[in-house]
């Protein structure tokens, strides 16, 4: 693993931040989108993430991440190890995995492929999991996402929507499980995003560069200082770090026990309404993001601060899009929430 | 304050910034060099590799690696190696551009013509230090620190480098105004030297803020900006054999890269600056800054740095960003459009199918050695003299493409003063129901805009749609119609278009009363005729094209136009938002894909 910058040095950019630790908290929102200008520290934020996240358990030597607690959605081999007896499916603790989709990625190598290796040295027939496999159970990070080649956003598509990786190729047919959290990020500049691609995505957030120069000053020093000692740099934020790491693994233990009082879930009914989103998909998330970070906060129920702090997030992609209205959607969220929850 | 400052000598500075790159390569990320090829670039590269080379430990020497604007992502990243996977019978890598740059120097030619996807997995493979390759049954992380040399040959405003490059290229350097005659000599300095000695010594806290400061000032938006003016100042400091930064050094550092990042001046100037600009110089002279007298020495750093930089801001630069703020940006459109370019005349690879080599089809090698692979057991059995890998003409895969044939809708909107202002405002509404629709269907949209004497192109064909907006929302009305020389741009424009392997489709939008000619000069009954050729020429390129009429009533004139055209004729006063929709709609809808070999 290289070197990343520790999560809690990045100065400002709360929305992304807590936009990321919502995704740690609940994978089930659906996956962060972060689009803005260049140099606003988009990559390093989710490289940073992976510090934060949890190991998970794992079968050893199981290219799918397979989960020993749930032995009814284990992939073939370690049935087949499970079989054996109940000693022989060793388990072991990993980092949840945080895979790189990067520009230039071939279909092979994505979703897998025969193992050409063994294909032509040995004659045998075997699947050689691809990025999707490694990212079962963790993160699929692309930058530049709008930049990816249409075929492989059809791919991950279906992928996302089904959590199944499904190859039928040369001769193999196999599917494996590919449940992950997608995060994306890019520059608006480099050109749209599909809007089914767009859909997918849980919560979206839009960075820009500080505008306050004390904010400025603090983001080059920190940068600095980790350029010139990281191993030192880290050292000193490992504290702030685990504290953020502590605060999701109790998050996600007390999800569960998080109430939605009704008048919430009134006011997130009509805040879609009155924006007019389509379908139920926005109103889902924004409840479950809201739930997240309620818990993240430490309470038990969702208040509507929570709700005022993550609509644009999980609403902003998803308005009926004007794309010629250039007044920002989330500015239209905020809109819309003030009519709502007057203050 | 400004009067210490010595008069920057453009070649100095330039000798000065390549030694800067030599020291810290990495830190630094690299130079862009504007400039055409000829002795001035030549004479700077030659010092950029002397200085590099000079710093070489034993016999290893680093890598110089050049590449190609039109790079494909399996030479940059690497992949299967061909010719020896096929002699050794077993899957052999190649390495990729990157990964051989590592250590030394990469060379962009011609980057100002590089796709935006390209320039993207370089910029990833700059901000992480490694090539990351997942390609081909290859997966590998392999170390690429090196410095980039990106060699921006463009001449005019438009053709610019990538800015995911630009961005990260610490130094930006403009060589084209200089001749042979200004390369005097300068003695080399000793990059090894200052290598050993850049550990980052101290750098005082005012100096980050002056950067910071300046950079805001000069609307220098991404955060890196300060961080590579920083860096600099380090360079620049372990060359002059300094260990803390000083005054000299942070001038040069802001000179260098803060001042051709600028986006505006700095805001005390900048009311002066609504009156022609006069050049850079004098206006340091008399404005002397309103805050100096506050608290004295990071005050007088910051003046320092922000004069520093707001003098190397070149004069041109101002002009362009006003236009480019009225139009829109083309240098950005690159990126995208390069690619679809490229897809829309092979089409989207879509797999690959059984057949043979004797036709045109094209050789899918992977999938094909997948498909022998399985028998070679077999076959060596048979054939046990060839050890190499044996591949039948039953295994033979070829790729299969499907066209794309995405379209392009040109707006081809009259902005006269026949066309009254509310009819515009109704001719602006209906093109943006059009882009709005030209969005679902991810089509591009390009836009022309006639009046006064002639035709202009306000936004070549992009994808961004928002683009499209700004650019319709501050286009004036006024002038006469010179609609021939309209419909001739949007004939030129079209045939561009299907050039790049798309289908152009017209939406006129206009009055069709012509009254200025093609060369620009009244007179009704000539701009009418030229008009009606003008017209007959599109029918002759046999484009597909909509003439929306917005004329109070429906106008004969246009119905002649779109009659000669071969066009679509909808008069607006009758039309809704949904019939000219679908209108458009119709159209791109004839064919549009087709699986060819």
């Amino acid at each position: 693993m290289a070197i990343t910058f520790p999560f809690s040095a990045i100065v400002g950019q709360e929305e992304m931040k807590r936009a990321l630790i919502i995704a740690a908290i609940d994978p089930t929102i659906g996956g962060v989108l972060i689009f803005g200008d260049r140099g606003t520290g988009k990559s390093t934020a989710v490289r940073a993430l992976a510090n934060l996240l949890p190991p998970i358990r794992t079968v050893e030597g199981c290219s799918y991440n397979c989960d020993p607690g749930k032995t009814a959605a284990l992939c073939p081999a370690c049935k087949a190890k499970l079989a054996l007896g109940p000693d022989a499916l060793k388990v072991r603790e990993m980092a949840a995995p945080v895979v790189d989709l990067p520009l230039g990625a071939t279909e092979d190598r994505v979703a897998g492929a025969l193992d050409i290796e063994r294909a032509l040295v040995h004659s045998e027939k075997a699947f050689e999991p691809g990025l999707l496999a490694r990212a079962n159970r963790g993160f699929l990070y692309i930058d530049e996402v709008n930049l990816l080649e249409d075929h492989l956003v059809d791919l991950l598509l279906d992928v996302a929507a089904s959590g199944e990786n499904v190859i039928e190729r040369e001769g193999l047919s196999i599917r494996h499980a590919a449940r992950f959290v997608l995060i994306g990020s890019g520059n608006p500049e480099e050109g749209e995003l599909r809007p089914q691609l767009l859909d997918r995505f849980g919560l979206s957030v839009d960075v820009t560069t500080p505008q306050d120069i004390s904010q400025r000053v603090e983001a080059v020093k920190r940068r600095e200082c980790f350029d010139r000692d990281p191993d030192g740099f880290i050292a000193a934020n490992t504290a702030a770090d685990s504290v953020i790491r502590d605060k999701i693994v109790a998050a996600r233990a007390r999800l569960p026990v998080i109430a939605i009082p009704d008048a919430i879930r009134e006011i997130v009914a009509g805040l879609c309404v009155s924006l007019g989103t389509d379908g139920l998909r926005g109103e889902m998330t924004l409840l479950r993001a809201a739930k997240a970070l309620a818990a993240f906060d430490g309470e038990d129920s969702v208040s509507n601060d929570h709700i005022r702090a993550i609509a644009p997030a999980a609403l902003r992609h998803r308005l009926r899009r004007n794309p010629l209205d250039d007044s920002g959607s989330g500015i239209r969220v905020e809109r819309a929430m003030t009519e709502l929850m007057p203050s | 304050m400004t009067d210490g400052l010595p008069a920057p000598d453009p070649w100095s500075d330039a000798c000065r910034a390549v030694a800067l790159l030599c020291v810290d390569p990495t830190g630094l990320g690299g130079v862009v060099v504007r400039s055409p090829a000829g002795e001035v670039r030549t004479a700077l590269l030659e010092r950029l590799r002397s200085g590099f080379l000079s710093t070489e430990e034993g016999s290893t020497k680093p890598p110089l690696v050049q590449i190609p604007a039109e790079v494909s992502a399996a030479q940059l990243l690497g992949g299967l190696d061909l010719e020896q996977t096929l002699a050794l019978g077993r899957p052999v890598a190649t390495r990729g551009a990157l990964a051989r740059a590592n250590g030394g120097l990469l060379t962009l030619a011609m980057v100002e013509r590089m796709s935006g996807a390209i320039a993207a997995v370089i910029a990833a493979t700059i901000d992480s230090g490694e090539a990351a390759t997942e390609r081909d049954g290859f997966s590998e992380r392999a170390p690429a620190r090196f410095g980039v040399v990106a060699l921006d040959e463009g001449i005019n405003a438009d053709q610019r480098p990538p800015a995911a490059i630009r961005e990260r290229m610490a130094i930006h350097l403009d060589l084209s105004g200089l001749s042979h005659r200004d390369l005097s000599d300068i003695p080399a300095e000793d990059i090894a030297a200052a290598r050993a000695r850049l550990a980052y010594g101290v750098i005082p806290e005012s100096v980050i803020e002056a950067f910071c400061a300046a950079a805001t000032m000069l609307g220098i938006s991404s955060g890196r900006a300060p961080l590579l003016a920083l860096r600099a100042a380090c360079a620049s400091a372990a060359l002059a054999g300094r260990s803390i930064v000083s005054n000299e050094d942070v001038t040069f550092a802001a000179r260098m890269v803060l001042g051709p990042r600028a986006k505006h001046l700095p805001p005390s100037e900048q009311s002066s600056e609504e009156a022609p600009p006069p050049p850079p110089e004098e206006r340091e002279d008399d404005n002397p800054s309103p805050k100096q007298n506050a608290e004295g020495e990071v005050k007088a750093l910051d003046d320092v740095v922000l004069a520093a930089a707001a003098a190397a801001i070149p004069p041109d630069l101002l002009r362009l960003f006003q236009e480019n703020s009225q139009r829109a940006s083309r240098a950005q459109d690159s990126g995208k459009s390069g690619d679809s370019k490229k897809r829309g005349l092979r089409g989207r690879p879509i797999g690959s199918r059984r057949g043979d080599l004797r036709g045109n089809g094209r050789l899918d090698l992977l999938e094909t050695l997948r498909s022998a692979a399985p028998w070679q057991k077999l076959r060596r059995r048979h054939a046990p003299a060839r050890d190499a890998i044996q591949v039948r003409r039953e295994d033979i895969r070829l790729k299969r493409f499907k066209d794309r044939q995405a379209s392009t809708t040109i707006f081809v909107v009259d902005a006269s003063g026949s066309t009254a202002m509310d009819r515009l405002g109704e001719a602006k509404g209906a093109v943006e129901m059009l882009l709005a629709d030209c969005y679902v269907r991810r089509d591009e949209v390009a836009l022309i805009a006639f009046r006064g004497t002639g035709a202009d192109l306000l936004l070549p064909a992009t994808r961004s749609l928002a683009r499209a907006k700004r650019s319709l929302a501050a286009l004036p009305g006024g002038g006469g119609t010179p609609l021939a020389s309209g419909l001739a741009a949007a004939e030129k424009l079209a045939d561009e278009v299907r050039r790049k392997g798309r289908t152009p489709t017209l939406v006129i939008i206009t009055d069709g009363r012509a009254n200025v000619a093609r060369d620009g000069l009244g007179g009704r009954e000539r701009a009418q005729n030229e008009a009606n050729d003008a017209a007959s020429s599109i029918r002759a390129h046999n484009l597909k094209a909509i003439l929306v009429d917005n004329s109070p009533r429906p106008e004969p004139k246009a119905r002649g136009i779109a009659d000669r055209m071969g066009a679509t004729y909808l008069p607006l006063p009758l039309v809704n938002a949904a019939i000219l929709s679908d209108a458009v709609r119709a159209y791109n809808a004839q064919p549009v894909s087709g699986v060819r070999r």
